[in-house]
Order: C-alpha cells, then structure tokens, then sequence
C-alpha cells in the first residue's frame, strides 16, 4: 500500500485526535495547512577559510538553510565562494565531536571516555599546573589556526607561555612576510594590499588565483584581467589563472629565482624602473646592479626552461605599465628552503616599479587606530621572547618548526604539553613521523576542533569547539584601505555540548587561577568594552554585520601622504645590510636545487576553490563536488609510461614511503618533470566519515623538508616520486 | 512581459563552483544532482593550450523542446519566459530530458519528477537575482530581462559579441554567452 501525502496527514490527524479528543475533521485542516516559516537574516563572518568573509545566514525555524555574502563586507562584498556557500555543511555535519572526550587508550589508537566539560576542563587544568610547576610555563606550547584562537593566545599569555606558534607562518605565509619586510619595512598584508582591479600588469609567480578562492581578491583580480590588465602567470602548471593569462610561463620547478633575478637584472640594466621612486624611496641600487649582473636573460633561459625571448619582453612590458604592476607576493610560500630570499626577489622588483603605494599596485593599509584591548587587565606574565624559534633570527616567534625538535630533544628547554587548536597537525606540518615522535614525549596533548579529524586521535583530551555558526568570537578588526569591523555572532544556538573558545579558555582560565585575568561577565560584556571607544553600539554590529570607515584610508602615496618604510634605513632596502651584518645574501642569489632523477617526478601541490586545506573535505556539499584528489601526469609521460587516464596508482617517495591510492589526471596541463595534487585528502581518521580514505595525503609523501635559515620556514617541494602501477 | 535571461562572460569565469554551491543551497537541489554546473575545457597541447570555463544551466529558450515533448503538459513556459516543471503533473518519463539538447535536466529521486534550474524565479519575484547570480565571485553571470532594453542584459547584447550554445538546434536561448570559442 501507498501513502500519498495527503492521505498521511489524514491518517497522523485522526490518530492525533483520537488521543486528544479534538474533532478529527478541524485537526486535519490544521495540518494539512502550511505554517509560515520563521525566517530570521543574522551577519556574521565566515571561517570556512581564513578569509573571514562577512556573510548573512538565513535561518528558518532555527536552521540555517542559506548562507549569502554580507555586501558591507570588505572581504565578500555580498559573495561568497564555494566552500562559504556551503558553510552549514560543518554546523550540520554528523561526524561532528559532539562532547568533551578522555583518551583512556594511546595516543594514536584512543578509546574514548566522554567526560563532562568540568572533568575535561580540571584534567588540562591539572596537568597543566604541573608542568608548569616542573617545568616552567613554556614548557606548554599551543599550535594554532583560526579566529577563535585569539583567546587561546591570550590564555597563554595569562599561563606565561610565549610559545605559540601557527603553520600559517612556518608551513605557509612566513618567508614572503620576511622577505617584505626586509625591504619595505612592512608585510605585504593578509588579505594581501594589493590594488588588481586597477592593475594593468599582474605577475602570479605559483599563485593559483580562482582555484585558490580568496574571495575579494578573485573579486579584484578578475576585475582587472576584465578591464585589459595584461597577465603573466609562472606556474610549471597551467592552472585555471594560467587559462586568462597573457603568458604562460611553464618554468622547470625549483628556478623562479632565476626567472626573478633576470627580470630584475633586465629592469636595472636598461634602466627601466621607476627612477624618480627609487632615487626618493630606496638605498642600495648601486649594490644591486652589482650583485644581479651575472643574471643575464640567456643564463636564466638555460635554468628556468623559458625563453630568453619571453623573459625579455615580459619584463619590458611590466615595465611599460609601472607603477600599476602587481608582482602578487603570494601566500604558501614554503617551497624550496631559500624562500624569504625569494620574496626578497619579488619585492625588489615591486620596487624597482615603483608600485609600493601606488594605484594598481601595492596599498597601504589604513593606520587608523581603534577597538583597543579590553580595559583593565592585569600585566601579563609573559616572558619576552620565545627562545622557540630556533637559530633563525627572523622566525619573530615561536615556530612549529622549533617546537617539534624542542619537544623531541628537550632542547632549548623541554616542552611537555601542546594545546592544537583548530589545526590538523597531521596534515600541515611536514613529516608525520617526527610529529608522531614529539606527540609520545608530551605529558599533555590537547586537541580542540570541531570534527574528528586525524591530530585529535592522538590527544589525550578533545574538546568540542562549536562551529563559527553557533558562536561569537573576538572582533574582526579589518586593516584594508579602511578601517573596519565585524561581528562574530551564533546564528543558531550551539549544537551537542560544544562550547566556544571566549567560554572554553575563561573556564580553563579560572580553573588554574588565572581568573584575574578573565575581568568579563560574558563575551558580550567583553566585545562591548572594546567596541565603546570607537562609540560603536554592539546592538548595531549585530545588525549591520560590518561597520566601515572610509574616512580612514590613505592607500597611495600623495603629495600629503608620504610613505614610511619601517626598516633601520628608513628606506626601501634593495641592499640588506641587515641581513649582510647577519651572515646572509644581501642581496639575492641563485642556487640550484635538487632535481628529479630519472623516472621520478617533483611533487606539487595546491587547493581546490571548494576545499579549505583538509578540513572541508568533510563538508557533503563541498565534497560532492571534489570527491578524492588525482594526481595530474603530462600526457607525454603517461603514454611513455603506458598509463591511462583514470587508472589508478601508488606513489612512493624518495625516503621509500608509499602513498594510498590514487586516480590519474593525464593532461596536457602540467611539465614533464612533476606531478601535482590538491592537498588535504588521504584522510585516516576513521571518525571522519565521508572523508576516510579518499584520495592520498600530500602530506604523508612530503618526508624531506628544506629550512629556511632566515625564518625558519619548511620547504616542502622537495619531493619526489616515482609512480607504481598495479593499484 | 519580462523575458529574463542570463548573459555569461566566459572570460571572468574563475571557476569557483560558488554558483553551483549557492543554487543547491536555495533550491535544495537533491545530492549528486545539479542545476547548473561549471565546464572546463581545454585545447592544444604542452605549452600551447587554450581553456575556457563554461557555466551551464538551462537555457529558457523561446523554442523549448522540453515543453514540446512533454506529454502530460508538466513542463511548461511561465508568462516571463522562465521553462517549468508542475510536479503534480509530472509522471517522470524522461520525454523532457531526451529533447533537451543543454543536458539541463535530470529526476530527482525524492518525488521521481523532472528537476530544473527556475532562474530562482521565486527570488525574481521579490526583486532579487537568481542564488547564481548574486554569488558570482566574478561577476561572470549577468542576469536581466531582455524586453527592457535598458536592463544590462539587453546592453550586453547591443555592445558585445555574443553566442548562444547549439544555435543550429533552433531552441533560441535566453541564455547568452561571451567568449564563447571552444564549441566542443
């Protein structure tokens, strides 16, 4: 028998009235009836990447079931990309950690205990009144990634540990952000200050613009290819901002310093840089011109596998459009060990253009000032500087780097507990082994996410973060060309028993004595004492999602507005006599790196625009669309190898180390001398459901790693493969 | 009368897969089934290669096959020029699906009838643009009613070079396209 739908509401009604004793007929009008839907739009921001796009969650009777831009957004400008759109995919997704949980097992094959948050809570709090007492609080280092990570920053500061570090810095942004800062005296910023929509020449040197999906800057770089910039894209892949460029620079893996250093040698020679900017702003062309004149278009055709040709009239052309070039400074920018050299390349060239604080080229981001911490609070006990940053004098801080080998040797000082908040160690950090290694010396190991994922199965405690949806976290204070800023705010109430990191570090806070330090009623308390200096009303943030202000901004350099160069010159420093007094290249240079042998192939890696690293691959809207990575073979190669596209094969590394299956992409699209996959999949985290097992874990191939001596930065295209067949 | 349509520059798209995201959230577009999607193809070979990305829908065409193949007079053409589907009238026999030459339609399995983009015809309605169209990162999808010459669509098709897909099917699209080369 069939139960048409009105039939069903018949039959629910009657059994319904029966136990009521209503009249059967009204009851079933009142059910057949559609009740309107309670529809609420709430701002908030997103955290499905680190963009933070200020986004509108339509919620119908307690759900969310739409997520939009917020149009007062400087970073979404009312869009969001794929993986924002899809953003209820992680507050709704089953796999979720649901309660705070003890490891009865080992680390790395838990059993476990579900414990109530004051259990939970009293165990780190414990423990980590122990170390400290033993041996002092740096011995507890935090490895972090997110928003919500400001209060756990803070809670160290609290404890008196300076040790925390983020693979945002040592896996990914730290050498570029160096190597800017070395010659302006400033970063070249997150989102990055870069002017592309008014750009006339664009320069991705490795930077997968649309397939990495920065939402505003998409915006703005696709506004500029639209209005006639030209285009030159440096990637041994020809990626998706490689299908719009004016050239496609397929170079040799492992050379753009060559490609750098030719352009620069160009530029200076014949005289083609911004002479007026240069004589005002910078020191140390004289020394420059010296050092690149080896540098030849020729020599550098020989090393990068681009013609000498294309190398000149590229660089004739960047010219011809100064100041208003983007040279993009790029973002995973640990490649090869000698990185921050390279983003001292890259900014030289900025330089030499002229496009520093120019129109079409770099911005400077607003220094106004406002939202200051919360008022009142106690000195920190925080020592100076973290000793954890290895013998790199430019690592600033701690370093993930520094704080493996320091947990593993015990050297400078013992670390005995790390708290991993929000990031998947297993897949950020290069070579597992030596994570694995530090994980068994801890007394402690922490994890705190939303999902199951690979790191929390080594933690002796997990706790349930609930997702940006469902809480509030500290302000996002925009420095773009304006000021501005955005809300955080629950959208729906937390899901389960998870808790939010203002909660969830104030009660660990307390729990180990701190609780001077935590002076606020509640987050809402909190956020309005930071908010009541600039005279902003929280109920108005709630509503408006972003507050902006225009008047704010000075982006470009002005006949009023001069640039300020942050470096010991003052000047924009072409020649480093820091760096010189400091036992490195003042000025870059080029060294070979390691080349593939025979029958094996470099490994690259890159992002989907609908994943986020490896924490999205979870999401079903996101991986409907990318189910597992593959692994793109020039076609050449894979006819001399007799492989096929789709077929599947095993990848084993140069240290021995055999990769999961994974699918064939032959192409065209890719040199003959390496390989390329999207990072993030391989999942082994069983808990993780949808993700387990599909696609292979770049991370798990990436064994060897290059130190960048500067700051410290882990070179992770040093890789390579031979492919297997048979899998 | 409204004619709404859609005008796509294949030369902004970045191929993010927003649209595809943002119109199975607001149509709660069943899973491993899609309205729109995004192409990608490439031609030549190492190193000359050319790509285009191609965002596809349905094409609202004024001469819609589907509508005429349809037995039950389930799919049917609104005033507006926007191609429908009446589920009560729908008994999912594909005849829909066969003669669409744009692939734009597919069952979905929740209720076995034919499943097709509305041009979010329901958001159109309280003056809004379609789910696609307000999140396009690059402004690739341009939606407008072609009857109102000053409507950006209709400017788009007085100033620019524009191609429908499959023109010799005789469908008449409402759905243009710019930079539209790699016929494949």
């Amino acid at each position: 028998m069939s139960l048409t739908r009105r039939d069903f509401l018949k039959y629910s009604a009657v059994t319904a009235a029966g136990a009521s004793g209503m009249p059967v007929f009204q009851s079933a009008m009142a059910m057949g009836k559609k009740r309107e839907k309670v529809v609420s739009y709430v701002p908030t921001f997103c955290e499905i990447c680190f963009w933070n796009c200020g986004a509108i969650a339509k919620v119908e009777d307690g759900k969310v079931v739409k997520l939009d831009g917020n149009a007062a957004s400087p970073t979404s400008r009312g869009k969001l990309c794929a993986r924002g759109n899809a953003g209820m995919g992680s507050l709704y997704d089953p796999d979720r950690l649901k309660h705070p949980m003890l490891n009865t097992g080992k680390r790395g094959e838990p059993k476990w205990k579900k414990v109530s948050w004051d259990e939970a809570l009293g165990f780190i709090a414990g423990k980590m009144n122990k170390i400290k007492e033993t041996y002092g609080p740096e011995a507890v280092a935090m490895i972090s990634h997110g928003t919500g990570d400001s209060f756990w920053r803070y809670l160290f500061k609290a404890y008196g540990s300076p040790n925390t570090a983020a693979p945002s810095f040592a896996q990914c942004r730290g050498p570029r952000d160096i190597g800017y800062l070395l010659t302006f005296g400033d970063g070249p910023g997150s989102p990055e200050q870069i002017d592309m929509a008014k750009s006339k020449f664009i320069v991705l040197i490795g930077s997968h613009l649309g397939e990495n999906a920065h939402n505003s800057q998409v915006q703005d770089f696709v506004e500029g290819i639209a209005k006639g910039a030209k285009l030159a894209v440096v990637d041994p892949r020809f990626s998706t901002a490689a299908g719009k460029a004016t050239w496609w620079l397929p170079i040799k893996p492992g050379t753009d310093m060559a490609l750098l250093l030719a352009w620069i040698n160009i530029i200076v020679n014949e005289e083609l840089y911004d002479k007026e900017y240069i004589n005002k702003y910078a020191i140390g062309l004289k020394e420059l011109k010296k050092e690149i004149k080896f540098y030849t278009p020729e020599w550098a055709a020989k090393e990068t596998e681009i013609s000498a040709n294309t190398i000149v009239e590229t660089a004739k052309e960047m010219a011809r459009y100064k100041p208003s070039v983007v040279i993009h400074p790029g973002r995973h920018t640990t490649w090869y060990g000698d990185d921050t050299q390279r983003a001292r390349a890259m900014a030289i060239l900025t330089a030499l253009l002229g496009s520093w604080g120019r129109e079409g080229g770099y911005f400077f981001p607003t220094k106004a000032s406002g939202f200051p911490k919360y008022p009142g609070l106690p000195e920190m006990s925080e020592p100076q500087k973290s000793k954890l940053s290895g013998d790199w004098p430019y690592a600033l801080n701690a370093t993930t780097t520094a704080v493996r080998i320091a947990t593993i040797t015990g050297k400078p000082y013992p670390v005995k507990g790390w708290i991993a908040y929000g990031c998947n160690i297993m897949k950020a950090i290069p070579n597992q082994k030596e994570t694995i290694e530090a994980i068994k010396n801890l007394d402690l190991m922490v994890a705190v996410d939303i999902l199951p994922f690979e790191y929390t199965q080594w933690a002796d405690v997990v706790l349930p973060e609930c997702t940006y949806l469902e809480r509030y976290d500290d302000l996002k204070v925009g420095r773009g060309k304006t000021l501005s800023v955005t809300i955080r705010q629950p959208v729906v109430q937390p899901m389960y028993e998870s808790k939010p990191s203002w909660w969830i570090t104030r009660e660990l806070g307390v729990k180990m004595g701190l609780e001077a330090y935590f002076p606020w009623t509640d987050i809402e308390d909190y956020l309005k004492k930071r908010l009541e200096p600039k005279g902003v009303r929280l109920e108005d943030l709630k509503v408006k999602g972003t507050i902006s202000y225009p008047e704010t901004s000075a982006p470009f350099i002005t006949a009023h507005n001069k640039p300020e160069f942050d470096t010991p010159s003052g000047k924009i420093e072409l020649y480093s006599k820091q760096l010189k007094e400091k036992g490195f290249d003042p000025v870059p240079k080029y060294k070979k790196h390691d080349a593939p042998t025979e029958g094996q192939f470099r490994l690259l890696y890159g992002r989907s625009p609908v994943h986020t690293f490896s924490r999205t691959v979870n999401n079903q809207w996101l991986l409907e669309l990318y189910k597992e990575n593959e692994l793109w073979l020039n076609a050449n190669r894979a006819k001399a190898m007799g492989l096929k596209n789709g077929e599947y094969v095993v990848l084993i590394n140069q240290d021995g180390v055999k990769s999961n299956k994974i699918k064939l992409k032959v192409t065209e699209r890719i040199r003959e001398d390496c390989v390329y996959m999207v990072h993030g999949f391989g999942h082994n985290s069983k808990d993780t459901k949808k993700a387990f097992g599909k696609g292979v874990d770049d991370q798990s191939l990436i064994t060897r790693y290059a130190i960048d001596p500067l700051m410290g930065g882990t070179g992770m295209r040093v890789n390579f493969v031979k492919i297997l067949r048979g899998a | 009368m409204p004619r709404y349509g859609m005008v796509i520059d294949q030369k902004r798209c970045i191929g993010c897969m927003a649209c595809v995201v943002a119109c199975k959230r607001e149509n709660d577009v069943p899973e491993e089934h899609y309205r729109t999607r995004v192409v990608e193809m490439v031609e030549g070979t190492f190193p000359k290669l050319r790509m285009e990305l191609r965002p596809e829908l349905c094409n609202h065409c004024e001469n819609a096959p589907c509508v005429y193949n349809c037995p039950t007079g389930a799919s049917y053409k609104s005033k507006d020029g926007i191609v429908l589907v009446d589920n009560k009238k729908c008994v999912g026999c594909k005849a829909c699906m066969a003669a669409c030459p744009y692939d734009a339609r597919f069952v979905d399995p929740r209720n076995g009838a034919a499943h097709k983009c509305t041009l979010c015809e329901h958001l159109i309605k309280d003056g809004k643009e379609p789910a696609c169209v307000t999140t396009c990162i690059s402004k690739a999808r341009i939606f407008g009613d072609f009857n109102d010459p000053q409507s950006p669509v209709s400017r788009i098709l007085a100033e620019r070079h524009v191609r429908t897909l499959i023109p010799e099917a005789g469908t008449k699209p409402a759905v243009y396209y710019i930079g539209l080369e790699l016929l494949t």
